[in-house]
C-alpha cells in the first residue's frame, strides 16, 4: 500500500499506535487509543472531531505536555526519524519550540500579559539559538512581517491586551514559527476568531506551509476549515481514528457512518433544508465505552458484531481507511473491485439513512 | 408569513460609558437602529463579535435600558413603562442564552429551574399541578421526566440548552430571543437543538429573534436576516435572497469568508476582507464599514449611508452591489 511505502525518514512526524490515559480516581480513561498519524513535510494534516474525542490530547502527548494524571502509556513519536517518546523533560524542552511548536485556541491565555509581545517571541529565539539580543530582535521583526503584522517595529513593544484577537493569534504563529520548526501543531487556532479574521489566518497558514515547507497539524471541530486548508484528514471519535483520507476523497466518498452523520448535520449554505440530520444520542463516557465499536450505540447500521468486537482500520480506497466492519470485506479483496464495491456500500448507506430519518429526534 | 408587526424599534441607541485612564469615553454599542419583527417569523441578527447584536437583542426585550429611542411591543411603548406596568409584557418575551453552563443556577434542581417562571407568575394552583406542568415542558424539549431531581452539572451541554429552552417557553411567550443558542455545542448536538427550536416554533407559534455569528445556522433557521456591523445595520432581507445576492459589500465578504464543508469550493481566488474591526469607542465617520470596504469613496466618510429599499429589502450603503 501507498501508506507503507513512505520512507520513515521522509515523514516530518510519525505517530505510531500512540496511547495516552488519564489515571483518575474513577478509573483509567483512554483519551488517546492506538492513534497513528503520518505527517509528510509541507502538508497540512487535519485532526477533526467533537469535544472530548481526544484530538487535543493527541497533540499534548506529542508535545510532551500531558499533565498529571495523564500519561503516554504506549506507542512511539518520531520527529524527523528520531524517537522523542522517551526523552527526558530537559531534552524535550530543547525540541519543543525549536523543531516542533504549538499554538492554541485562545491566544490571550497563552501570552504573558505583563510583557510586550516582541520580548516574548525574542525569548523563544534566545532559548534555542546562540544569537545576540539585537539579532534576535531583528528576527522577531522579520517574522512579524512574515505573519502579516502591520508596523512590526511598533507592535514589538505592544502588550497582548493592546492587540486584537486576530493580531494576537498572528503573534502566536510568529512565536511558533520563529525557530523554523519542521512541524507546527495548531489547536483550534481560529475557533475564537470571527469569520473574516479566520479566513485571514487560514490563508496565512497555507502561506507558511508553501513558503517554509512547514508541516501543520490542524486540530479543529469545523469541517469547513478542514475542507478549506487540509491536505489529509483524520477523523477522531472517543479517542480513536475512525476514518482517515486525502481531503477530497473524504468529502467525496465519506465512508464511516460517524463522519457521514457529522457532515450531514452541518447546515449547508447552498441548499435550503427543512430539518437537519441528527446523530442520535451523545458521545459515550470514555470510562464506560461499549465493548465493541465505540460508535455502535449511535450508529444506524450497527449489527450484533459491532457491539461485541472492535473494528480495525480497513482500506476503503486509495489513501482512505475506515474503522468500520462495513469496509472489512472490501479491504480483504484488495484494490481490484474497490470503487464499484464502495459505490455499492455508499448506496446501501444512504438508503439505510433515508429509512431511519423518520425516526430521528 | 403573517405581516402583523410584533415588535418595532425606532432610533434605538445604546451607549456604554467607559473610563480609560484619563477622561471618560463612550462605547457606541448600538447606534440609531430601526427594526421590525413580524409575528411568527425568525429574524436573525448576524455580525462579528462586538457588532452590537447581543446588546440590540437585550434592548429589544428591555433586559437593558436604552440610552434613547423607543421599542413598541404589539403597539405598546415598553421603553417608557414602569416595572409593574412592564411585568405582563415580560411574560411575552423570553431569552435563551449562549452558555448553558453559566445560565442555569448550579444549586437548583431542574424541576425548580423550569418551575421558577411559573411560580413567579403564579400560574400553578398547587404543587402537584406545578410539577405536572414542568414535566410536560420536559417532555416537550426531550428531557426524560425521571431526571427532574437532578442538578445542572449532571447534564451535557445539549441537555442543559434544552432545559434553558423549557424555561423560556414555560410562560408561553410570543417572542424568544435566542442569543447564540447553539454556538457552545458540538455539531451533532447543534443539529438536535436547531430541529427542536424549529419544532417548538411550529407548535407554539413562536417568534424568534435569533442572534448568531454562524451564517450556515442562520440559513437553516431564519426567514429574514439582519446583518450588523459596529452598532449599525448593513442590510435586512429575506434569507434566500440575501444569501443569493447580497447587496451590502460587508454581507458579501461575510458570506465569502465562511469555510464550507466542500474542498471543491476552496476560496483560493476569493477576495478576503483585510484589516480589523474598528473600535466602537471611535467608530469611523460616515459609513462605519468604510475603513475595510474596497469600494469606499469620499462620500462614505462624510455621510452615514441612507436606507435604500430594493424590493422588500433594505440596504444601508452609498454604493450597494448591483
Amino acid at each position: 500500500m501507498e501508506e507503507e511505502m513512505k520512507n520513515e525518514e521522509e515523514l516530518a512526524l510519525q505517530i505510531r499506535n500512540l496511547k495516552s490515559c488519564f489515571f483518575t480516581s474513577k478509573g483509567v480513561v483512554p483519551a488517546v487509543d492506538d492513534v497513528s498519524i503520518d505527517v509528510p513535510p509541507g502538508k497540512i494534516i487535519g485532526l477533526v472531531g467533537e469535544s472530548g474525542c481526544g484530538k487535543s490530547m493527541t497533540a499534548m502527548s506529542v508535545m510532551g505536555l500531558l499533565r498529571h494524571p495523564g500519561k503516554v502509556v504506549g506507542g512511539s513519536i518520531l520527529l524527523n526519524g528520531r524517537d522523542i517518546t522517551h526523552l527526558s523533560a530537559k531534552e524535550r524542552s530543547k525540541v519543543r519550540g525549536n523543531e516542533i511548536s504549538m499554538i492554541f485556541q485562545e491566544p490571550m491565555t497563552s501570552l504573558n500579559p505583563v510583557y510586550p509581545v516582541g520580548r516574548q517571541v525574542q525569548e523563544a529565539i534566545l532559548l534555542h539559538q546562540k544569537v545576540s539580543k539585537e539579532e534576535a530582535k531583528k528576527q522577531v521583526i522579520e517574522i512579524f512581517r512574515q505573519v502579516g503584522i502591520p508596523e512590526p517595529e511598533k507592535r514589538y513593544r505592544s502588550y497582548p491586551h493592546q492587540l486584537s484577537g486576530g493580531l494576537r493569534q498572528r503573534v502566536m504563529i510568529g512565536m511558533a514559527m520563529v525557530c523554523r520548526p519542521k512541524v507546527m501543531i495548531a489547536d483550534e487556532p481560529t475557533t475564537a476568531l470571527d469569520v473574516t479574521i479566520e479566513a485571514q489566518i487560514l490563508r496565512l497558514m497555507k502561506k507558511l506551509r508553501d513558503d517554509f515547507g512547514t508541516s501543520i497539524i490542524l486540530i479543529t471541530h469545523n469541517m469547513g476549515v478542514v475542507a478549506e486548508v487540509c491536505d489529509y484528514v483524520y477523523v477522531m471519535y472517543a479517542g480513536k481514528v475512525m476514518e482517515e483520507a486525502e481531503t477530497f476523497a473524504l468529502f467525496e466518498n465519506t465512508s464511516h457512518p460517524y463522519t457521514r452523520g457529522l457532515l450531514r448535520s452541518i447546515p449547508r449554505l447552498d441548499q435550503r433544508e427543512e430539518r437537519l440530520y441528527t446523530i442520535k444520542g451523545v458521545v459515550p463516557n470514555l470510562l464506560h465505552l461499549p465493548q465493541g465499536c465505540s460508535f455502535c450505540t449511535r450508529c444506524p447500521y450497527a449489527k450484533e458484531e459491532c457491539f461485541l468486537k472492535r473494528p480495525e482500520l480497513y482500506e476503503a480506497g486509495r489513501e482512505h481507511k475506515v474503522r468500520c466492519f462495513l469496509f472489512r470485506e472490501r479491504s480483504a479483496e484488495g484494490e481490484s473491485g474497490n470503487s464499484a464495491e464502495s459505490a455499492a456500500a455508499g448506496s446501501v448507506l444512504s438508503e439505510n439513512e433515508r429509512s431511519l430519518e423518520g425516526g430521528m429526534a | 408569513m403573517t405581516q402583523n408587526v410584533l415588535l418595532e424599534a425606532k432610533n434605538l441607541v445604546k451607549e456604554f460609558p467607559v473610563s480609560r485612564g484619563r477622561g471618560k469615553q463612550t462605547v457606541h454599542a448600538v447606534s440609531d437602529v430601526n427594526l421590525t419583527i413580524y409575528e411568527g417569523e425568525t429574524l436573525a441578527l448576524v455580525g462579528e463579535s462586538g457588532c452590537g447584536k447581543s446588546t440590540l437583542g437585550r434592548l429589544l426585550i428591555r433586559l437593558l435600558p436604552a440610552t434613547s429611542g423607543e421599542v413598541f411591543f404589539q403597539g405598546a411603548k415598553i421603553t417608557a413603562m414602569k416595572e409593574m406596568e412592564f411585568a405582563p409584557y415580560r411574560r411575552q418575551m423570553q431569552i435563551i442564552f449562549q452558555d448553558p453552563y453559566a445560565s442555569l443556577n448550579p444549586r437548583m434542581k431542574v424541576l425548580d429551574i423550569i418551575a421558577e417562571p411559573l411560580v413567579t407568575y403564579g400560574l400553578a394552583a398547587n404543587k402537584k399541578e406545578l410539577e405536572n406542568q414542568v414535566m410536560e415542558l420536559m417532555d416537550l424539549v426531550g428531557i426524560p421526566r425521571e431526571f427532574r431531581n437532578r442538578y445542572p452539572h449532571q447534564f451535557s451541554g445539549g441537555q442543559r440548552q434544552r432545559i434553558g429552552i423549557a424555561r423560556a417557553i414555560a410562560l408561553q411567550p410570543k417572542l424568544i430571543v435566542c442569543d447564540e443558542p447553539v454556538s457552545a455545542l458540538d455539531v451533532s448536538i447543534q443539529s438536535q437543538v436547531l430541529n427542536l427550536l424549529k419544532d417548538l416554533q411550529e407548535q407554539r407559534k413562536l417568534t424568534y429573534l435569533f442572534i448568531s455569528h454562524d451564517l450556515s445556522v442562520v440559513k437553516f433557521i431564519a426567514s429574514r436576516v439582519c446583518v450588523m456591523f459596529l452598532g449599525t445595520i448593513c442590510e435586512i432581507g429575506g434569507t434566500d435572497e440575501l444569501y443569493e445576492k447580497p447587496l451590502h459589500p460587508y454581507t458579501r465578504f461575510l458570506l465569502d469568508a465562511i469555510p464550507q464543508a466542500d474542498p471543491r469550493l476552496r476560496s483560493q481566488e476569493k477576495e478576503i476582507l483585510t484589516g480589523e474591526i474598528p473600535s466602537p469607542v471611535n467608530p469611523p465617520s460616515g459609513c462605519r464599514f468604510r475603513t475595510r470596504c474596497p469600494y469606499a469613496r469620499d462620500i462614505c466618510s462624510q455621510q452615514a449611508p441612507p436606507c435604500k429599499t430594493v424590493g422588500n429589502r433594505q440596504v444601508f450603503c452609498h454604493f450597494p452591489l448591483g
